[in-house]
Order: structure tokens, then sequence, then C-alpha cells
């Protein structure tokens, strides 16, 4: 290889570069953060790992089916009835935005425009807290 | 090829600085835009297409004038056309792009352009609009590159290009066809629901397109070592010449139909756009610029002393894309809205962010034009050169 | 292919098939399947319409707009202040504007003796033909099976066709953040909109899927609105209808719209 010393050299440091973030979070956990659930009831719509892993695959549902479709009542997968809305429902129970919806998505770095159009909860209407773990 | 584009003498890299320089102004602008939002245009609820929608419109007129090169030489062996088709289909692409582009910068929510394709309406001629706009800008890339590909390396070019180029023919009318599709079928605007909105569309491309592409011609001429012939600019002036006049023809059919039946809501857009309508009259200096420039192009054009002199038909060539900028680009968009459909007026001018976004939107077909001519013009230059 | 390759296939094969049974034993194992339905209080129609009676607006007081403050409050429309950014779902204008083409000489006396002059309300006609559904590309507005024309606020592009296709001028965009200049107390039941899409009179389904009847028709004190099913026979719209004589908005276009005035 011609100017092997150089190019071995460039990619060298090109890898260091790239791998900055890596090598400078090395050894540091990132913690997730503490969520403040908001509410006192024990299960969300459905059980919390989907709610974990699929919120937004529910939400956009719900959103084809309320606005698209006309049909505004969930029956969950243990028969209880929900009016499937963002602000009226999800938030009656989350009602501490910043605790709990804003700490996780800034936590992954997920910007959802939900809040664009639907109304923010009140933070003075909060119930009784719970701290999940 | 691309690297040709990256050699050239001091005015070349001037013209692309200022280009650029153009471009992130406009680029500036339009992130004021996306974070203030439409409102930053002169646009309003009465008048909710402005100038980007009319530079598409006339863009698209732009970008079918290849097939006039194209149609030709290929389909009818006109071997004139031979050196300058590559300048149709590279002139098809920048003016392509530039509309594509001046569509994303209207969209109110750009972040959900692709829902065009998620959710796929055949009704709408918008989404058949989008389908053809970038089939149309696929085709001419493909073509011209791999023709111009060919020519460098002295090979005929490869077999499948035939038939891309037969499908691109159609294909042009087609994006202006359906982009008059657009107008045309709206039962609420009486100034646009003619049949011959279509045939109007036509006829301002193939007289503004090659009018531009002589231009280009002599600048070529002038400047490089590349020469596409006298006969070539000639043809290409005839074709100028009469699409002209058809074009002409067709707005006065558009008067004698609307003035002739006196259906009052039909004349209302033509009284404001010719001369003003209840003391409102912004676009009446604008109309009349137009037929000035248009009566002057067809001076020069039909007498054909003046359109083979080589001083005079470039002027009637501005005249031609100017006076066609103005019809298609400004007055046709706005006058649809003018009066509502309410019949109450309001009236529309560009705010200075609109403008620049606009002229960052033509910077950059420039641009895109400036590095494929740069390319297509050394690729022939080198090919004279090897053949002496 | 030598015995050893096409052994680790076989193998690989199983093994996605058995790492693909798992989440199905999940699912069956969920037990009931969520289910999606209307709201039972909903009131529920098969075409919905509107009257506008404007010689019950003579029995108003002055300057009534009680219609136009009601949906804009319940939707939370912004007030811009200026007729530029106007967004707006219903508003009041004069004969001339609400039925261009449809003047003769003598009618403008008729509006202003008999009628005092008063103006028109307009809105959406949720027509049964809709030219803006026809030319919206992503299908952000439709029309429901029960008349009424929606839209979708999630999917609309800003593209503006619908707005160029309304014969009537019903729609408008949001040119910028309407959030600030919401005026009237914010109704917390529903959204606000963001800038970037179209909005119009929605016929209130939101209410109509709680059983309410929209919000316009049950502000007005002097039941000028009537709202109802036209394919009901013993509804009080088809009632009115064939009781009065009604006029529609550009009804050649062929738009088929589902507003009736009554003059």
């Amino acid at each position: 290889m011609y100017n092997s010393g150089k190019i071995i050299i460039g990619i060298i440091i090109f890898l260091g570069l790239i791998a900055y973030p890596f090598w400078r979070n090395a050894g540091k956990a990132a913690t997730p953060p503490k969520l403040e659930v908001g509410t006192q009831e024990k299960q969300c719509v459905e059980p919390t790992p989907y709610m974990k892993s699929s919120h937004m695959q529910l939400l956009d549902q719900w959103r084809n089916d309320v606005v698209r479709d006309g049909k505004r009542i969930y029956v969950n997968s243990t028969g209880k009835a929900f009016n499937m809305s963002l602000q009226n429902t999800c938030t009656n129970c989350h009602s501490k935005k910043t605790q709990f919806c804003d700490r996780c998505h800034t936590y992954v770095d997920a910007a959802p425009k939900c809040w664009d159009c639907h109304i923010e909860p009140k933070e003075q209407e909060q119930q009784a807290a719970r701290s999940d773990k | 090829m691309l690297e040709k584009a990256l050699t050239g003498n001091r005015s070349y890299f001037g013209w692309i600085a200022f280009l650029l320089i153009l471009l992130g102004i406009g680029f500036q602008f339009y992130l004021r835009q996306l974070s203030y939002g439409l409102g930053i245009t002169g646009m309003s609820r009465d008048i909710s297409w402005g100038i980007y929608i009319g530079q598409f419109t006339f863009l698209v007129g732009v970008a079918a004038s290849a097939v006039m090169l194209v149609l030709p030489y290929y389909l009818h062996n006109y071997k004139i056309f031979g050196k300058i088709t590559i300048l149709g289909e590279f002139l098809a692409v920048a003016s392509v792009a530039m509309c594509l582009t001046f569509i994303i910068v209207d969209l109110g929510q750009p972040s959900r352009a692709f829902n065009v394709l998620l959710y796929p309406t055949p009704n709408s001629v918008l989404f058949w609009d989008m389908v053809v706009l970038n089939g149309y800008l696929f085709l001419n890339i493909i073509i011209g590159w791999t023709i111009l590909g060919a020519e460098r390396k002295g090979a005929p070019p490869p077999k499948w290009v035939k038939p891309l180029i037969y499908l691109s023919i159609p294909w042009a009318v087609s994006i202006h066809t359906v982009t008059a599709f657009l107008y045309a079928g709206l039962p609420g605007r009486g100034f646009w629901l003619t049949a011959i909105m279509a045939p109007r569309f036509l006829g301002s491309a193939f007289a503004s397109g090659p009018s531009l592409l002589i231009l280009f011609c002599l600048f070529l001429r002038k400047y490089t070592k590349f020469d596409a012939g006298w006969e070539a600019i000639q043809t290409l002036s005839k074709i100028v010449t009469y699409a002209m006049i058809i074009s002409v023809f067709f707005v006065l059919c558009e008067l004698f139909t609307v003035f002739y039946s006196q259906i009052p809501d039909h004349m209302y857009h033509f009284t404001y756009l010719f001369v003003g309508f209840h003391g409102h009259s912004g676009l009446v200096p604008w109309m009349w610029l137009c037929i000035v420039l248009a009566a002057v192009a067809l001076t020069i054009l039909i007498n054909p002393k003046t359109r083979n002199n080589e001083t005079t038909l470039p002027i009637a060539c501005v005249c031609v894309f100017f006076s066609l900028w103005i019809e298609k680009g400004i007055t046709l968009v706005l006058t649809g809205y003018i009066p509502s459909p309410l019949e109450t007026i309001t009236e529309y001018s560009p705010t200075v962010p609109e403008m620049g976004i606009t002229l960052g939107v033509w910077a950059m077909g420039f641009l895109i034009l400036t590095i494929l001519y740069k390319i297509a013009i050394t690729v022939k230059e080198d090919e004279a050169a090897d053949a002496h | 292919m030598d015995s050893t390759r096409r052994s680790f296939l076989k193998i690989a094969g199983l093994s996605v098939l058995g790492l693909g049974a798992k989440p199905v034993a999940d699912v069956i194992a969920q037990g009931g399947q969520p289910k999606i339905m209307p709201d039972p209080k909903a009131i529920v129609g098969k075409r919905w319409a509107m009257i506008v009676d404007q010689k019950k607006c003579l029995n108003a007081k002055e300057g009534c707009k009680d219609c136009v403050v009601a949906c804009h409050t319940v939707h939370n429309v912004p007030d811009f202040g200026n007729p530029k950014d106007e967004v707006k779902w219903i508003w009041q204008t004069s004969f001339d504007h609400a039925f261009p083409g449809a003047e003769n000489d003598y009618i403008q006396d008729y509006v202003k003796d008999s009628l005092r002059g008063l103006p028109f309300v307009v809105l959406c006609n949720h027509c049964d033909n809709p030219p803006c559904v026809r030319v919206c590309p992503v299908q952000a507005t439709f029309r429901r099976p029960d008349g009424i024309v929606m839209m979708d606020y999630h999917r609309c592009i800003g593209c503006r066709f619908c707005m160029a296709a309304c014969p009537y001028g019903a729609r408008s965009l949001n040119w910028r953040d309407p959030r600030p200049f919401i005026k009237t107390p914010i109704n917390r039941d529903y959204p606000t909109r963001t800038r970037g899409v179209v909005e119009k009179c929605n016929f209130c389904d939101e209410r109509l899927a709680k059983g309410l009847i929209p919000a316009c028709v049950e502000a007005c004190k002097d039941k000028a609105l009537i709202f109802g099913d036209l394919e009901d026979t013993n509804s009080e719209v088809r009632g009115v209808l064939r009781k009065n004589p009604t006029i529609q908005r550009k009804p050649h276009l062929g738009t088929r719209p589902e507003v009736y005035y009554i003059l």
C-alpha cells in the first residue's frame, strides 16, 4: 500500500473519533429515571410490560379507531372498558406529565408530537402519587 | 463523471459560490418558516396557494420541454438535435427537482410528506402528480447519465435505454397534463375550470422550455467550446414561435368564452386580472407586462430576419420566458382565488422570507443545472478534442 | 451441498421456528382480545344534515353570534385577529356572499326588509359528493358513512388542495401555532390543532359520540339551527323540509350539500 503510514494513522484517528461516545461514557451506567406514575390505580389500560413496550402502537391504533372509524370505547383484554382518549383517559391517571411521560422520553430521546395538539394535564390536578421502582 | 464538475475556471466557481450563498439564505428563511409556520408567507385563508405553487406550475412546463428535443431526435431521426438532447434532459432534471422542492417548502407539515406514499389515494390528482414528477425525474437522470456515460466511453448506449427514452415522451406530456388537472377539476374555481387548461400548459411549456434552451445554447457557444449548431437553434426558435402563438391564441379563446357568454362569476376573475375589480388591481401591472413581453417576443419571432439574428433572438427568448413566467408562475395561481368562492376579494403579495425561499430553490435548481451541464459540456469537449 | 451445511441449515430453520413460537403462545395465552366499539350513548344517524332557518334569527338579540362563539369555544378555535391567518369553522356573512350568483335584483329588498338585513350563517356543508375528499392525497379528509366530512389532523400534510377544492370557502389552515391565540377558555375535552394542518366544522362528531347535539345547535336559543338525520323520515329535519322551501349554496356544482337554508 502506498503511504501506508499516513493511512493507518488516519484510520486510527477516524475510529477514535467515531467511537468517542462509547469510550467517553465507558464505565458509567446511565440509569433509567424514576417515574412518578401519578395514580394509585394498580393497572393501566393494558398490563404494564405491554404498556412499557407498546404504548405508542396502542395510541396509534386508538387514534385511527376514534378519528377514522368513530369508535371510542376500548374493552381491554380483561374486559374493562375505557374511553380511547390521550387527554381525557390516559392523563386522568398519569397527570404528572413532566415526572412520568417526559422523564422517560427525554432519557430515550423520543420527542412525541402528541402534545402539539393534545392538551397537557394540569400539574395541579395531581392525585395521590405512587413512585415506580 | 461527477468529477468533471469539480474543475473549472474562476467564473465557474464564482457562479457556484454565488448560487450556494443564495441557497444558504433561502435555507435560513426556510428554517424560520418551519418554526413560525406558513403564515410567514403572504398566503392567507382566501389565497391558500401563492408563489411556491406558482413557481412549481411554471417549472413543470419547463421540465417537459426536454421532449421537444427527444421526440424529433429519437422518434423521427432529426439528427440536428443529436448534440443537445442531453441539455434538454438535464434541464428537465433540474426543473423537476425544483418542482418537487417547491412542493415540499409549500407543505404545512413537511415531516408528513411520506404520507402520500403510505396512503396512496388514486382519486387524488396530487397523488398522481407525485408519481409522474418523481418518475420523470428518475427517467431523465437515468437516460441522461447513461447516454452521456456511453458517449464518454465512445461506445453506443446500452439497448435498455431506448424503451426508457420512448417512455419519457408520453411521460413528459403527462407531467404537465396531471399538473393542469390539479387546477382544471375543481368545481369551485371558475378561473381554472376550463377544458383547455392542459393544452395551455403544453403550449406554454413548449415555448418557455425551448426558449431557455436557446439561451443556454447561445451562452455555451460563446463561453465554451460547445456549439449546438446554428440549425438546431433555428429549429428550436421555430418551435418557440409556434408554441408562443398557440399559447396566446389559447388565452384569447378563454377571453372570448368568458366575455361573450357574460357569466358574471367567470368574468370577475379575468376582469380582476386585466383591469382590476372593485378597486383591487394588484395583478393588473403584471398581466400587462406579460402581454407586452409576449407582443415583443412574437414581433421578433414571427419575422424570420429577426428570428435568425443572433442579437434579437435572445431578446425574444428572454421575453418569452418572462412572459410565461408571469402568466403561469404568478397570474394563473393567484387569480383562481380572486374573487374567493364567497365573492370577496383578498389580495396577495409575497413576503421577504417567501421570496428568499423562492430564490433559494431557484438557486438550487441552477446549481444542479450548472453541475450537470458542466459535466455534459466537458464530456463533449473532450470527445470533440479526441476526435481531432 | 455437503451434509454438515445442510444439517446446520435444518437446525437453524427449526430454531427460528422455535423462537417464533413463544410470542405466538404469549398472544394466545393473553385470553381475551381487546375489542373496539362505539360509545353506547352516541347519537347515531345515517345522513346528518342541518337546516338554517333565517327567520328564527329575527327573534334573536342584537348582533347575536351565539352559534359562532359556542362552536369556536368548544373546539378551541384560535382568534388571530387578522383576516390573513383567520381560522373559522362557522361564521356570518351577507346574502350575496353566502349565495353568490343566486341574487336577483329584488332579493336584496327581501333580505333588507323582511329579514332586517340579518347575516347568514355559513359553515362546511358536509357534502354528499365532496370535492375536498376527492382531492386529498392522503385521505386526511374523508366522508364518514353517516355523511360527516371529517378531518384527521394526524394525517394532514398541509398541502391545502382541499382549500382550493372547496367551493364554499369552509376550510382554514393554521398558518401559525394556534395555541397562543385561543382567546376563549380552553375546553380540556377537545384537543387544539397545530400549525400546518387544515381544519373545519366537523358537525361536532365528538359530541354526537357522547350523545350531545352539535354545540351551535345547542347554543341557539331561538332554535334557528335544526340538526338531524335525513334518513329518519320522522326526524325534525325531514318534517321541516317537508313544510318549508329551502335553498342551498351552489347546488349546481353537484356537491350535494347537506346544509339547507330557509329564507
